[in-house]
């Protein structure tokens, strides 16, 4: 099972670099937001491997939170972003 | 026990492979509205199965339900957030009409 834990974790970080590249690359404020909205989905996966791994939710929380805060953040973001698109 | 650890070995990567396309698509994909579907559809079902594949893993009904809690608010608010960043790249004039089949926001018709 080791391995499986193992494999999953490294696509799941391939993916991280992937996003982050486009992160880095923008061009535009909504393309690096909706970057970091995939980097908090691909967190909360990354966490439900490691829930799986001990074969206990005790990191239930952060779970929870990080796809909260991941929400909130990103509509919050790519609402400010488009009140200042207007005023310019 | 042998049954849920198949289940596991199974989903986990699964479910990592479809994140790896969706940031595949997130890195390759033209312009704004092609990414906002790499972002929100295989993202979302690439976490319901590594949720599944985790699930298969616990101990105690308990420990399932935040997981099942995290999915269900994963297909609650990627359509949310679609939306949301897809109307303000619209409204900022970031979406290039050639790249658009039908434009049924055009106010002029």
């Amino acid at each position: 099972m080791n391995a499986v834990y193992a494999l999953t974790l490294a696509l799941l970080s391939a993916a991280g670099l992937l996003t982050m590249a486009r992160l880095v690359r923008g061009p535009t404020a909504l393309d690096r937001i909706l970057a970091l909205d995939v980097l908090s989905v691909l967190l909360v996966s990354g966490v439900a491997v490691h829930a799986a791994t001990q074969g206990t939710a005790a990191n239930a929380a952060s779970l929870v939170v990080i796809a909260l805060l991941g929400f909130v953040g990103t509509v919050t973001a790519a609402r400010l972003a488009g009140e200042r698109g207007r005023r310019e | 026990m042998i049954l849920a650890d198949v289940l596991t070995a199974v989903l986990l990567p699964a479910g990592a492979v479809f994140s790896v396309l969706g940031a595949l698509g997130m890195a390759r994909f033209p312009d704004l509205l092609t990414r906002l579907h790499a972002a929100t559809k295989p993202q979302t079902i690439g976490l319901l199965l590594v949720l599944v594949g985790a699930a298969a893993q616990m101990e105690s009904v308990a420990d399932v339900t935040p997981l099942v809690l995290v999915g269900i608010f994963q297909l609650m608010t990627s359509p949310v957030i679609a939306q949301t960043v897809g109307a303000t790249a619209y409204r900022a004039g970031e979406v290039h009409p050639a790249f658009l089949v039908i434009d049924e926001s055009d106010e002029r018709g």
